[in-house]
């Protein structure tokens, strides 16, 4: 039961420092605390919301995904190539983008599991490889006129006074949930676990270990060409240098939600309330209006690295308890091997 | 089609297999009938994990053919052999250590409604599978807050639970304490009766009698002989798996020199941490042996943990050498010149992906210091010696150490801590998961070193090989140290009584 709880900590802890931070803008502004803020909030950050769920799947089982931004990138650029040069159909252009995005991340899950090779070098030249397509596209900032964007941003469920559910929240909000669901709740969120656990153990276990990482990288590059459909939508325009570092900022928001950027232990909601986090320090930010933005970066660094240590701390003290409970356990394998190899 | 009694429910016929160049297995013929516990017997390098690596299509096979139910099959993944019906438990715990017990026992395979797992259900089933192992634990917490022994047993009902046919346990006792063993035979027993063909890898032989219905044997990659239990008496059956006779090493043990004579390395007094065991007193003589005896989880690995300083002591001193100590580190330990090789092999000890001569070289490298490095030409010159005066085998000093098979991991182990030239070495469970021969070389090693003047502690489970080394054994129960035989005294009848608590154990207790 502690040790359950213990797990959750991190989790707690990000809502709880999520909390604190709103009261404490609310107590400095009066007029923070409202709907239209926390709408706008999410408005604001539904992209980094949506990719943030896919890096969260992606660290989980053990990997990383650093061409989450430059995908974002291509996806706006492509988009307002589609729609507004080749004459697309906006939907179709969606339906489009989502597919050349899926078979980007299937390639990459693919190299990474077949060649052996470091989710992070595959990915990282798959950044390069999405930004640098996106340049060669275009180089420009391109408008979306389209009739289907301006419904879109004026489609929106209203609460009294000013305050708006926007499409872009409501996508991410879905994301969320749709995430939440599938990673908590199915095999394929079980697998994804067991990769971060053991990969060995879980090919060895009989699960498809192939099958399940093209998948994690499918699903994150979908989710980033969903993110860079509402960044287009949000923005009414393509641009090959958008998003730029978005994926730094995603790892940010899913270490800051509790998840071990080794594997293994994480949740879908913490990455949310990561987004939330680091959406409220830009809030702030714009509130006080003579803070640099610059103070956000370092807001998210030192808070990152709280998180991190915290992290750490409570990892231990939920080790400790399994050795003094009734049954003999094992002493925990990491320290001694720390203490043994590299005194 | 309905099997006779003669018709093999498993046959592999001239399994081959090399890794570059070494040859690995060497036509191999093995069969296995329905209901039958097949002992897979023969020293480490023999081919065994190759043989069931092979089997199970985890490692591709160079030749050979197998059947199932007179069906050829051929996995190509250990997933196919799940769904062919072969299911194998590994030596290590193989499951997700993060998991919770019901996903690791369901895991790809979980109830499901509309796409959702019945979470609930699956605690459910889980609960009653591991109800049969006589396990009643809660399958909601995760899998690595339970001991190695439950960790096995998990993986044994979750193999087990796969409607396999066949079940592969590759030293499935080794982690095991006596009442496990039996609980695990139990199953094992009613598994038979259900009919499943089980092979059963082990190093116990008396498990091989206890449970076992025939007995192959392999040596240096080949078929060495096959026979039903009753055809094979214990000394056939090691002569067979050793082509020689066994060495007097683990037969006659030394005449005892008075130990008070001996002068102590380090004493420790009142010694012990609240949670890991109880205080007690230990004096560690130079050319001496201690044992440490007692079930798995009675307090044995947390008092060499507290020795080497891996654990730091709440309370309690320590003298090296008559001089008052504190030993609050690993690091610490190492400067009072102790060694440590840990229990878990793979995750304590070796860094697998490193050469042989780097794993040697590593605490040598540690006590020098990063500033200092060793010379290339020295660290060759540390690991030749060491290769060639432990025979480690094969006698390469630049293959990664994961390739090795278990005993010539344990031997380039104690390699590390011997080129460190310790005063007193910590050994817990040397012997754990090698084979018979390798234990012998072990245990003369064990003797040289202690003639040489070197203070030892060892953990061991095997009783019979702890009597044959030790001046002195301290038996340790529930967390405490609670007798000590020295002398004549130590024999296997006075340990297991101070065990057991027997009324009658002619033991010295002490608080």
């Amino acid at each position: 039961m502690i040790r359950s709880l213990a797990r959750l900590m991190p989790v707690l802890a990000t809502t709880a420092v999520f909390l604190a931070g709103f009261l404490l803008c609310s107590l400095v502004y009066p007029n923070f605390a409202s709907m239209r803020v926390v709408m706008n909030l999410m408005t604001d950050n539904a992209f980094l919301g949506i990719v943030a769920v896919g890096m969260t799947f992606v660290i989980i089982s053990g990997g990383i995904d650093l061409s989450v931004g430059s995908v974002i990138g291509f996806t706006t650029v492509f988009l307002a190539l589609a729609i507004e040069r080749w004459g697309v159909p906006p939907l179709m252009a969606f339906a489009l983008i989502l597919i050349i995005c899926a078979a980007f991340g299937a390639c990459m899950g693919a190299v990474i599991q077949y060649f052996e090779l470091p989710a992070f070098i595959v990915t990282l030249a798959g950044m390069f490889l999405a930004r640098g397509v996106s340049f060669l596209l275009s180089t420009e900032s391109i408008p979306i006129n389209a009739d289907l964007y301006a419904h879109l941003s004026d489609h929106a469920i209203r609460f009294g006074t000013g305050a708006r559910l926007t499409v872009p929240a409501m996508i991410m909000l879905a994301v969320v949930i749709g995430g939440m669901v599938l990673l908590h709740l199915t095999r394929f969120g079980a697998n994804v676990y067991a990769l971060g656990g053991s990969r060995a153990a879980t090919a060895l276990m009989g699960i498809n270990v192939p099958r399940t990482t093209v998948l994690i990288y499918t699903l994150s590059s979908v989710l980033a060409g969903l993110s860079g459909i509402v960044f287009s939508l949000y923005t009414s325009s393509g641009y090959s240098l958008s998003a730029v570092g978005v994926e730094l900022d995603a790892i940010a928001a899913v270490v800051i939600g509790g998840t071990l950027l080794s594997g293994g232990y994480g949740f879908v909601f913490g990455s949310f309330v990561g987004v939330l986090i680091q959406g409220l320090i830009q809030t702030y930010i714009s509130f006080d209006g003579s803070l640099s933005s610059w103070w956000a970066k370092i807001a998210t660094g030192l808070l990152l690295f709280a998180f991190i240590a915290f992290q750490q701390i409570t990892l231990h003290l939920a080790r400790r308890p399994a050795r003094r409970s009734g049954r003999p356990s094992p002493p925990p394998p990491a320290a001694i091997a720390q203490g043994v190899a590299r005194p | 089609m309905p099997l006779t009694d003669d018709a093999p429910l498993l046959s592999l016929a001239g399994f081959s297999k090399s890794f570059a160049g070494f040859v690995a297995l060497d036509r191999v013929d093995f069969t296995l009938r329905a209901g039958e516990i097949h002992a897979l017997l023969g020293e480490n390098g023999a081919g065994k994990s190759t043989l069931i690596k092979t089997m199970t299509g985890v490692v591709t096979r160079d030749a050979g053919t197998m059947r199932l139910n007179g069906a050829e099959i051929a996995p190509r993944s250990a997933e196919e052999a799940v769904k062919a019906g072969i299911a194998t438990v590994y030596q290590e715990v193989n499951l997700a250590p993060n998991l919770s017990v019901a996903q690791n026992l369901f895991l790809g395979r979980q109830p499901t409604r509309f796409g959702l797992v019945r979470e609930r259900e699956m605690r459910r089933r889980a609960a009653a599978l591991l109800t049969e192992f006589g396990l009643a634990i809660d399958v909601s917490s995760p899998l690595e807050s339970y001991s190695v022994a439950i960790q096995h047993i998990v993986a044994i009902a979750r193999a087990v639970d796969q409607s396999a046919r066949v079940l592969i346990l590759d030293e499935p006792t080794a982690s095991l304490d006596a009442h496990e063993v039996e609980v695990l035979f139990a199953v094992l027993r009613q598994l038979q009766a259900r009919g499943i063909g089980i092979v059963f890898v082990t190093h116990f032989l008396d498990q091989v009698y206890a449970i076992c219905d025939r007995i192959t044997v392999l040596r240096n990659g080949r078929l060495a002989g096959t026979a039903p239990i009753a055809d094979l008496p214990r000394l056939d059956l090691v002569r067979l798996m050793l082509g020689r006779e066994l060495s007097e090493a683990t037969a006659k043990r030394p005449p005892h020199v008075e130990s008070a004579a001996r002068t102590p390395v380090a004493t420790f007094a009142a010694f012990g941490k609240e949670g890991q065991v109880a205080p007690f007193d230990l004096t560690l003589r130079a050319g001496h042996v201690v044992g440490l005896a007692g079930l798995l989880g009675s307090g044995r690995t947390e008092t060499v943990r507290l020795v080497f300083g891996a654990e730091k002591a709440d309370c309690g001193t320590a003298e090296v050498d008559g001089r008052r100590v504190a030993i609050g580190s690993p690091r610490e330990a190492m400067r009072l010149r102790f060694g440590y090789c840990p229990e878990e092999r793979k995750t304590e000890g070796i860094v697998a992906d490193l050469t042989v001569r780097e794993n040697i070289v590593l605490a040598l490298q540690a006590q020098r210091g990063a500033l200092a490095p060793l010379p290339r030409r020295e660290q060759d010159e540390i690991a030749a010696k060491f290769i060639r005066l432990l025979d480690i085998r094969p006698p390469d000093p630049e293959r990664p150490i994961g390739l090795l098979s278990g005993g010539n991991q344990q031997k380039a182990l104690l390699a590390r801590w011997l080129a460190t030239s310790p005063r007193l070495l910590i050994l817990d469970e040397p012997t754990r998961g090698i084979d018979v021969g390798a234990h012998a070389e072990i245990i003369a090693l064990i003797r040289s070193l202690c003639a040489e003047g070197m203070a030892l502690l060892v953990v061991s489970s095997e009783l019979e090989e702890i009597v044959t080394y030790a001046d002195e054994v301290i038996v340790l129960r529930d967390r405490a140290h609670v007798a000590r035989l020295s002398g004549d005294a130590v024999d296997v009848p006075a340990i297991l009584a101070a065990i057991a608590d027997a009324p009658s154990a002619p033991a010295a207790r002490h608080a």
